[in-house]
């Protein structure tokens, strides 16, 4: 690869974040990576890199899905990413909305806690992102693509 | 040093209280990271949110994780090498919205990487025994694989 693919990761702290790390190893030569979270802490754990903090959100207090998404769009125009990803969940949702709407790539990766079927914010996502992935092979469908999951990598 | 965690996201009082219970029968240190229950425990110190660092600290420092199955402790346990008992969160007691705690429970298991607790006994001879050993182990450093196949499945369009 020539020019390094620049990418945006976004994942709410817990879970979803040591997910996303699984995937996107910060020492990879060749991506770029900016890291958006929604814990100040979570920035220990990718020192060196680029960091972004938004505030975290549920269904039970979306209202502050509106303020992220503008900090979302914000921080994408800035940084300018080929590609947004995100392992979730409900800010990361959010993020790749405003990537969409800002038209840059956008990929979900759902997390591996999901075995029997997609999360609620993953089937939303499959709705608008570029591409949707599941972390089981038995939850593959022409749509969403298996790329293998965060335990064998 | 038993560490004992259950995320940032909702209180797990059934689990505090059981290890609370255990707590008496074992005689080693054990710290338990609790968030928003209203059990108060006698025999476990509890700390509240721990930043990443310090969770990767106590993970690291300590001989036996017992978790609820949330992916973040799973995932944590099995990078630094440790035996793992995860006690699955149940929807029908309030314990989450729903019960992909014990499916993940049950798939974990079943790919050998935890030892899985469903009721309070299963949990007391889990901890009690002192030979549970580290199951799989993770590569530290994980592949560019998966992203490659990401990356590769947008650029072709």
């Amino acid at each position: 690869m020539g020019n390094k693919v620049k990418l945006l990761a976004v994942a709410s702290i817990g879970g979803h974040w040591i997910q996303l790390l699984r995937i996107i190893n910060p020492n990879n030569a060749e991506v770029s990576v900016t890291y958006l979270s929604t814990h100040p802490k979570c920035e220990g754990m990718v020192e060196g890199q680029k960091f972004y903090t938004i505030s975290d959100f549920s269904r039970w207090n979306f209202y502050k899905l509106i303020p992220a998404f503008f900090r979302a769009l914000k921080i994408i125009q800035k940084e300018r990413p080929n590609i947004v990803i995100s392992t979730g969940a409900a800010p990361g949702l959010v993020v790749l909305l405003a990537a969409k709407f800002l038209g840059k790539k956008t990929i979900w990766v759902d997390s591996i806690a999901n075995v029997q079927h997609l999360s609620l914010s993953g089937n939303i996502a499959s709705k608008f992102v570029n591409q949707t992935f599941t972390q089981w092979e038995s939850l593959k469908t022409p749509k969403i693509l298996y790329a293998g999951n965060v335990l064998e990598q | 040093m038993i560490f004992v965690t259950i995320g940032t996201q909702i209180s797990f009082d059934r689990f505090i209280e059981a290890v609370d219970e255990i707590a008496t029968l074992v005689d080693e240190p054990i710290i338990a990271q609790v968030f928003e229950g209203s059990y108060q425990t006698k025999n476990v110190k509890t700390v509240d949110f721990l930043n990443p660092d310090e969770f990767n600290k106590l993970m690291e420092e300590a001989r036996l994780i017992v978790g609820h199955a949330g992916m973040g402790t799973i995932l944590s346990a099995l990078k630094y090498e440790k035996p793992i008992i995860i006690f699955p969160r149940m929807a029908s007691l309030g314990e989450h919205r729903n019960d992909h705690q014990m499916v993940t429970a049950m798939r974990m298991n079943e790919l050998g990487y935890v030892h899985v607790a469903y009721d309070r006994k299963q949990l007391k001879t889990l901890i009690l025994n002192k030979d549970l050993q580290p199951l799989k182990k993770l590569n530290r450093d994980p592949s560019n694989n998966m992203i490659d196949f990401i990356i590769k499945s947008v650029s072709k369009r």
